[in-house]
């Protein structure tokens, strides 16, 4: 008889469920196999009505994101063999501090919306026609912000992160984030727009540098650090408006 | 400031939607998180070694005998027990500090981002030092 592995998923139903429940499942368990690979095939073969999100399967969609045993996970990313000798149900749970439409599936417009706000695009005063050729930077200038340009929107920082749990307005992690990839970006002159979203209390100083966000961060972006970077950019901006406001835009 | 700001947006209420609660003990749930607290209680310890250290300064410009007083004072137990945790907590605040400092500062030399054990080490070596020289002028009076 080939190894089992048993799976408690939190099920929930808006048309029938007040509470949500776990449900416990028995899955093979095979070395190569994933907790993503472990609920496909639940939903292929035992029970068809498991609702979750997921695309490509490799690291890159950032649609899979859940709790795993209460960590933040990709569960693409996460084997079951890491999980096989603790004798326990592995626990998969919708991604923390987000609102459940069903199963496993949560509600994102939040942080959709927060995104938007910090204007994640290159922003240019004045564009250059097409005649004029690209926009040129150097190797120096895309290592400045490329770690940040790695996000992938999987939205495992928020769940990492008590601040968003307890202070919803709390801009986050990852928008902060991806507003430092454009800040840092030698063609983006948009800094100054972001700054009126990004140095607020819902921005970056709600941030008490908790840092879970950096640890759970599946591609190494490091919100935490661009947060604490950004901190420093904002208060020397502040002091140059006191000390120079004729250099104010 | 400019007023293009975007108004703050909440996501609509949606009474289908489960909204899970955060519990008031959010922080004893995982290591991590009991750490952080701790690191931000220990500010308290911080500035209860600040208070000290202000009396100390106003026992020294009264006099010897308040002087004295004040050594007397800090001989309490109670006071030695209250030192003593306050020593951990501050040393905890030290050190956390000096291990979240890499990712506050990205300092970059000759296009390259210096290395983050770097960044410690220096803060490491300048308390260390500093503690020498502070060592030093106790054992020479």
């Amino acid at each position: 008889m080939a190894e089992t592995i048993s799976l408690e998923v939190l099920r929930y139903s808006p048309e029938r469920d007040a509470e949500p429940s776990f449900q416990t499942y028995d899955v093979p368990l095979r070395k190569d196999w994933v907790v993503l690979d472990a609920l496909n095939y639940i939903k292929d073969k035992v029970d068809g009505s498991l609702t979750f999100r997921w695309s490509c399967r490799m690291g890159i969609c950032g649609s899979c994101g859940m709790m795993v045993n209460g960590e933040p996970k990709l569960t693409c990313a996460t084997f079951l063999s890491n999980y096989a000798n603790e004798n326990k149900p592995v626990r998969v749970q919708p991604l923390r501090y987000f609102p459940v439409i069903r199963d496993l599936v949560v509600e994102v417009t939040d942080f959709m919306t927060k995104l938007q706000s910090v204007k994640p695009w290159l922003i240019r005063e004045k564009e250059k026609p097409v005649s004029d050729g690209e926009y040129l930077q150097t190797p120096d200038q895309l290592d400045r912000y490329k770690q940040f340009s790695m996000c992938i929107n999987c939205l495992l920082c928020y769940a990492a992160c008590p601040v968003y749990g307890l202070d919803p307005v709390f801009i986050g992690p990852a928008a902060i984030a991806l507003a430092q990839r454009y800040n840092m970006d030698s063609r983006d002159e948009g800094a100054h727009e972001r700054m009126d979203v990004l140095a607020q209390h819902e921005g970056i100083w709600g941030c008490t540098f908790v840092g879970e966000c950096t640890k759970v961060c599946p591609k190494h972006v490091d919100p935490a650090g661009a947060i604490q970077q950004y901190k420093l950019t904002a208060t020397i901006e502040r002091f140059k408006t006191f000390l120079m406001p004729w250099a104010a835009r | 400031m400019s007023d293009e700001r975007p108004p703050t947006r909440y996501t609509e209420y949606h009474p289908r939607w489960y909204r899970p609660r955060v519990s008031t003990w959010w922080w004893l749930a995982r290591w991590p998180y009991l750490k952080f607290i701790l690191r931000e209680i220990s500010s308290v310890f911080v500035a209860w070694f600040v208070v000290v250290l202000l009396l100390q300064i106003r026992a020294l410009s009264r006099g010897p005998e308040a002087y004295a007083a004040f050594e007397r004072w800090l001989q309490n137990p109670l006071i030695v027990l209250l030192n003593l945790i306050t020593l951990f907590f501050v040393v905890f605040h030290a050190t956390t500090w000096f291990n979240l400092a890499p990712s506050a500062m990205a300092i970059r030399f000759g296009g390259k981002r210096v290395p983050d054990l770097l960044i410690v080490g220096t803060n490491y070596a300048a308390w260390a030092a500093i503690s020498l020289v502070v060592a030093w002028f106790l054992v020479r009076s």
